[in-house]
């Protein structure tokens, strides 16, 4: 198998899931029981707290434990429009968003709230301008993803953030779920405000995931309980998850110029190779993520690809995991000016850093023939020109 | 450039007259102590300076541990180079470079101790002015007031540049004071007392009394972790754990409500003292602060010090409860601190102590229970640790925890 679908999710780390499961057989107490057991859970999530700040340069009192990104978007996002009601309920976000934050906008709007959504340009991203032109009086949120997960555009984060300077009321939220050791955020320095982070897009156990809240910063909790994560997140922590992740983290974040190159050059390698074929689309804007490539075969629907590369035992996508089952994909090629047409062609191959040339190789291997036999049989007169 | 030394100014001790040589000896045991995991350190003191020699060992790291270190005025990161301007260029933009942004001001400050040195004092100054002026944007000399200034000393053996001078921690060498019994119970207050009171000099026993099974394991360990956090601004602190099961259980059966508190403390009080003999103590020191609670009114403290001659020191009886929070967090005991585990003053707390207890009372309830001997009992069976800085559960913990992360 040559799994090349990590922007949907990762494989578990062979080390992080023993620590996994070491510490749901050893240290499975509960972190609010008094006992010794519950002393030990609550050292290492605090542990663990402090290694994920540290790793992301801010204070621990900074990071929250979720479920993932769904939970986190959610929360941001939701909490900041129930905490601000009183000033306002305009919300701002980007066309090109993850449904977790797209759906939540949706729902707000049914509850009454007003939202804005920036359009991308061809390079798929917003333009800051844009962004000033529709803040209003009572704009009390901007939601900003960092990476695309569907053509991997990088989103101005800075110029947003130069913007919002001007705006110190409106919270700034990224969805940062794609980023991790892709581009760093610099949130201590940075305008952003809520980030948010999901454990499975790095080699962390499922069901695992952590929000940023800049000190000061106060949202509207979802989850009330027992008062866990400051009152933020009620609900028995996931210790070994949480455990599992911040260890992920660090993993993930060791030597990342060299992974970053590494994957840059794979996907060059990828690149050069899909752009030599006629029929073949690039959706990947320039400057996108080293870790997606977007790309399309003419007319030719994007699952199709997917199942006649999963015959040989490559592993991709359509477009986000999340929406391609269902039927309301690519918004996000859409958004950047493409027809229906060339959008239901989306194939998305998404690298993680344990791939390597052999994986693009048998690729290559995989694709010519397919791409011999699909483009065969639609001719010119079949594609309508 | 890397830092080659590290110059450290004395505190008070620089105006205790005759008795200087002994405080720069103690401090200088300080310094050793505190430095032994950098092997490769060279320690020496004058009469007024102290200097390592860094010996390649890394500077932020030392400086860090020296500014535990009470009797230290102030500390510079000092580079040390041959008696050539261009090296000494050099030392003084490396050492500018690390602090220097836009719109400051700076000022050489040369001494010259070698006169046969080819420039003097005004032309080294100007010399490495301009240095400083071209390697970096947007900044200017200032005579007064700059936002840096650097010195410079040009020796016989060398020209010595340092640049920063980082705040120490102030206060008297450990030990140079005597010894005080802590009574350390595992609240914010008294390991903020025993801070003061190491901070001046005094060596301190940690006295903790235990109640099991009313007062938990956890809460014997806080009290340990809390000595182990002392234990880095002084060195190992000896530990003595008092079983105080008996005397609790028997105040609770044979003394009105009201009055419990106030027998409590008393006994606490004299087996302290007891303990400070034993131990050779000349004082004792508690966390008490006036009017926190029912047992630090100005007649519980008369009715409850009755019991003894010996000083009762309360380094913390005029400090409001705000500010002794932030010295728990300078000294990193609040964290600790506040974890909420019963201790042998809240689990037999009555609903209305006595804030006005009278001492006839007191003395006619404690006639109904056999005092001396509870305390020979408990005396009996005293419980003494040694507790050094990483003998700590947070330290040993999180070395498990690292395994797993």
């Amino acid at each position: 198998m040559i799994y090349l679908d990590n922007a949907a999710t990762t494989q578990v780390d062979g080390s992080v899931l023993s620590s996994y499961m070491d510490i749901s057989t050893q240290l499975f107490g509960n972190p609010s029981s008094l006992h010794k057991l519950g002393e030990m859970s609550s050292g290492l999530l605090n542990q663990s707290r402090k290694q994920i700040a540290d790793l992301m340069n801010v204070y621990p009192e900074e990071i929250y434990f979720t479920s993932g990104g769904t939970e986190g978007d959610n929360w941001a996002i939701k909490g900041t429009a129930f905490e601000k009601e009183s000033f306002g309920k305009h919300l701002i976000t980007s066309a090109i968003e993850h449904p977790a934050v797209l759906k939540t906008m949706a729902q707000l709007e049914q509850m009454g709230w007003d939202v804005t959504y920036l359009p991308i340009n061809q390079e798929g991203v917003i333009n800051p301008s844009d962004l000033k032109a529709s803040i209003r009086p009572d704009t009390v949120l901007v939601s900003i993803m960092a990476v695309n997960n569907e053509m991997g555009s990088i989103q101005p984060l800075k110029a947003i953030g130069d913007v919002l300077k001007d705006y110190p009321t409106i919270h700034f939220h990224v969805d940062a779920v794609q980023s991790v050791g892709i581009m760093d955020l610099d949130l201590n320095h940075s305008r952003i405000d809520l980030a948010v982070f999901s454990g499975h897009k790095f080699h962390a156990p499922k069901g695992t995931g952590f929000m940023y809240i800049k000190k000061g910063r106060k949202i509207q909790p979802l989850l009330s309980g027992g008062g866990q994560e400051k009152g933020g997140r009620s609900g028995t922590e996931n210790v070994p998850g949480n455990a599992a992740m911040a260890k992920a983290l660090r993993l993930a974040l060791e030597n990342t110029e060299e992974k970053k190159q590494h994957l840059s050059h794979l996907k060059d390698q990828l690149v050069n190779y899909l752009t030599g074929f006629d029929k073949v689309s690039l959706f990947s804007p320039k400057g996108s993520s080293p870790h997606i490539i977007c790309f399309g075969m003419k007319q030719i629907k994007g699952e199709v690809v997917v199942h006649a590369l999963e015959k040989e035992g490559i592993y991709v996508s359509t477009t986000s995991a999340c929406s391609s089952k269902r039927k309301e994909q690519t918004h996000s090629i859409m958004g950047m000016g493409y027809a229906k047409e060339d959008a239901e062609t989306v194939v998305r191959i998404s690298l993680g850093y344990q791939n390597n040339l052999n994986d693009i190789e048998a690729f290559k291997q995989a694709f010519a023939p397919i791409y011999q036999q699909l483009a065969s049989i639609y001719t010119d007169h079949t594609l309508g020109n | 450039m890397q830092v080659t030394e590290i110059m450290i100014r004395y505190g008070e001790l620089s105006t205790k007259g005759k008795n200087k040589k002994y405080f720069i000896k103690k401090l200088l045991k300080s310094v050793r102590e505190k430095l032994a995991p950098f092997p490769n350190l060279k320690v020496d003191a004058n009469r007024d300076r102290l200097y390592i020699l860094l010996n390649g060992e890394e500077a932020d790291a030392v400086i860090e541990s020296l500014t535990d270190v009470f009797g230290i005025q102030s500390i510079s990161p000092v580079i040390k180079v041959d008696k050539s301007i261009d090296r000494a260029k050099e030392a003084v933009i490396s050492l500018m470079g690390r602090h220097i942004e836009k719109g400051m001001t700076f000022k050489i400050n040369t001494r010259r101790a070698d006169h046969e040195f080819e420039y003097d004092t005004n032309e080294v100054n100007r010399i490495l002015g301009s240095a400083v002026e071209e390697a970096f944007e947007g900044i200017s000399v200032k005579m007064k007031e700059p936002s840096l200034t650097a010195r410079v000393e040009i020796r016989q053996d060398g020209i010595y540049l340092s640049v920063q001078t980082i705040q120490g921690r102030g206060g008297l060498p450990v030990r140079t004071a005597g010894k005080g019994m802590l009574m350390l119970s595992g609240g914010i207050d008294s390991p903020v007392a025993g801070y003061l009171s190491l901070k001046r000099g005094m060596e301190i026993e940690a006295v903790h009394f235990h109640s099991p099974p009313y007062t938990s394991p956890q809460a014997l360990q806080k009290a340990k972790d809390l000595a182990a956090k002392l234990a880095r601004f002084t060195g190992p602190i000896q530990f003595i754990e008092v079983p105080f099961t008996e005397i609790q259980e028997t105040i609770k059966r044979e003394v009105p409500d009201e009055y419990s508190m106030t027998v409590t403390r008393r006994m606490m009080l004299r087996l302290t003292d007891e303990i400070r003999v034993l131990r050779k103590g000349l004082a004792i020191v508690n966390g008490e602060s006036l009017g926190q609670v029912a047992s630090q009114t100005m007649d519980s403290m008369f009715a409850i010090n009755e019991v003894t001659t010996t000083p009762v020191l309360r380094p913390l009886i005029s400090v409001d409860k705000n500010d002794i929070i932030a010295i728990a967090k300078d000294i990193d005991t609040f964290n600790l601190a506040v974890q909420p585990f019963e201790d042998c003053c809240t689990i037999f707390a009555p609903a209305k102590p006595k804030t006005r207890p009278k001492l006839a009372k007191v003395k006619e309830f404690e006639a109904a229970i056999d005092v001396d001997g509870l305390i020979e009992r408990a005396m009996a069976r005293l419980n003494v640790e040694r507790i050094t800085e990483t003998d700590n559960t947070l330290d040993q913990q999180s070395d498990l925890f690292e395994t797993f992360l």
